[in-house]
């Protein structure tokens, strides 16, 4: 299987709202996939949508092969769901939750439950709710790992924590991906740390897939032009992104190999955030995988 | 066994800071032929990256020629490897030293040096000699 989740003008509407509509991806397995955007992008309906918890209004969703919706038997022993704010049993002991865990998956890896408390240094004993912040998202992950999944769905699974705790999470979750071939889809509004982690971006804007592509390509996409000032053709062009002007500069953040590029601009290198801060500030901007190339800015200016 | 490092603030891909250091640490002689570098689950496990990227990074160095990877024990420096400086290093230092005389006569100042040097090094990269406009 080449793709872990496959969309086809996938839509959801709650009351009259599009929380998510026409999402057409495909997500290649073994990947550690992003999902950008602001709040309210749609970030966590396309992951209920994954894990089966809503049906989509419009359009089709196939998880690992399977509907989630037609077939929550294939679907759910194979994937690993952890819900924004990592909900737990509060009064249950975390050796409770592995045991809940060990009796409802039957998959259950206890000795990699188990060991993963140990070594993290999570007292068994203690109920969920007077863990730190840092721990329940530990025990959350031990949790969805200990079911042995092909897939996790993690909805912004660093949010709240503090600079340490997120190391070591994203630390933890990097070596479970290296050991198990895992494929992780996880949702954020922080960039900079995802740059390393992950290496497959989806942008959502307004209910949309701005931008689905691997990081690697997406950069060497990307560029960044520095030239006299341009006129307003530049605006309408669906390659710039973003542009900005002065009185005799224009600065463009441009969809293009890099190829070809008339010499009056400068040519920069861009990082993974300025791009997604150029889509995220341009809803309408897109690159979808397989960008069209052809339509470089050769002759600008 | 050498440590990977990462440095947030260069610029530079994390795949290719991985590439850097080996050739580097090959350079500088602190890998020598029959070290092994890290497992991949050790570079992630501290580093918190992307295992892929540590993969890409090693097959890179294999197809270079200057590691090889052992299925189920790890990833180790080829025996027959070319290490020290390379031939020609010395002539070209030379001739580096006397461009930067040169630039400074001309009144660059070492902040001029580094932009000029680091924009023909990017140059070169995106356009390699080779297939470079007339």
């Amino acid at each position: 299987m080449n793709s872990v989740i496959e969309a086809r003008d996938l839509g959801k509407r709650f009351g009259s709202t599009w929380a998510l509509h026409s999402c057409s991806v495909r997500i290649p397995s073994g990947r550690v996939v992003a999902l950008i955007g602001p709040n309210g992008a749609g970030k966590t309906t396309f992951l209920r949508l994954s894990a089966g918890l809503v049906e989509p209004t419009a359009g089709h969703i196939e998880v690992l092969g399977w509907s989630p919706q037609a077939q929550p038997t294939l679907v759910l022993p194979r994937i690993g769901f952890v819900a924004q704010e990592r909900p737990l049993y509060g009064r249950f002991k975390v050796k409770e939750l592995l045991e809940l865990g060990r009796r409802l998956n039957p998959r259950w890896d206890a000795d990699l439950a188990q060991s993963r408390m140990k070594r993290l240094g999570i007292p068994l004993e203690r109920p969920a709710r007077q863990l730190s912040g840092g721990h329940r998202a530990q025990v959350a992950l031990t949790m969805v790992l200990a079911k042995r999944p092909d897939m996790l769905l993690l909805d912004e699974p660093v949010a709240g924590l503090d600079p340490l705790a997120r190391r070591e999470f994203l630390q933890n979750l990097m070596e479970a991906v290296a050991d198990n071939n895992l494929s992780v889809v996880l949702s954020s509004h922080i960039v900079s740390e995802l740059e390393r982690t992950c290496d497959y971006l989806i942008i959502l804007g307004e209910g949309q897939i701005q931008v689905a592509g691997g990081i690697d390509d997406l950069v060497n996409q990307h560029r960044v032009l520095v030239g006299p000032r341009a006129g307003h053709e530049v605006e309408g062009d669906p390659t710039v992104i973003r542009f900005s002007h002065t009185e005799r500069q224009t600065t463009l953040l441009v969809r293009t190999d890099g190829r070809g590029i008339s010499p009056e601009w400068e040519v920069h290198q861009v990082g993974l955030e300025d791009i997604v801060l150029a889509y995220l500030s341009r809803p309408t901007a897109r690159s979808i995988p397989r960008p069209e190339l052809a339509e470089s800015p050769a002759g600008r200016p | 066994m050498i440590e990977f490092r990462l440095d947030s603030r260069t610029g530079v891909t994390t795949y290719l800071q991985l590439v850097q250091q080996v050739r580097h640490a090959l350079r500088l002689g602190h890998l020598r032929p029959g070290d092994q570098l890290p497992t991949v689950r050790e570079v992630v496990a501290k580093l918190a990256i992307n295992p892929n990227t540590v993969l890409k990074a090693y097959r890179d160095l294999e197809r270079e020629g200057l590691v090889a990877g052992r299925p189920g024990t790890g990833t180790f420096v080829r025996e027959n490897v070319q290490i020290g400086p390379r031939a020609g290093q010395a002539a070209l230092r030379s001739g580096l030293s006397r461009w930067m005389q040169r630039a400074r006569e001309a009144g660059l100042d070492e902040t001029d040096l580094r932009a000029l040097f680091e924009e023909a090094v990017r140059q070169d990269a995106e356009y390699p000699a080779a297939e470079a406009a007339p």
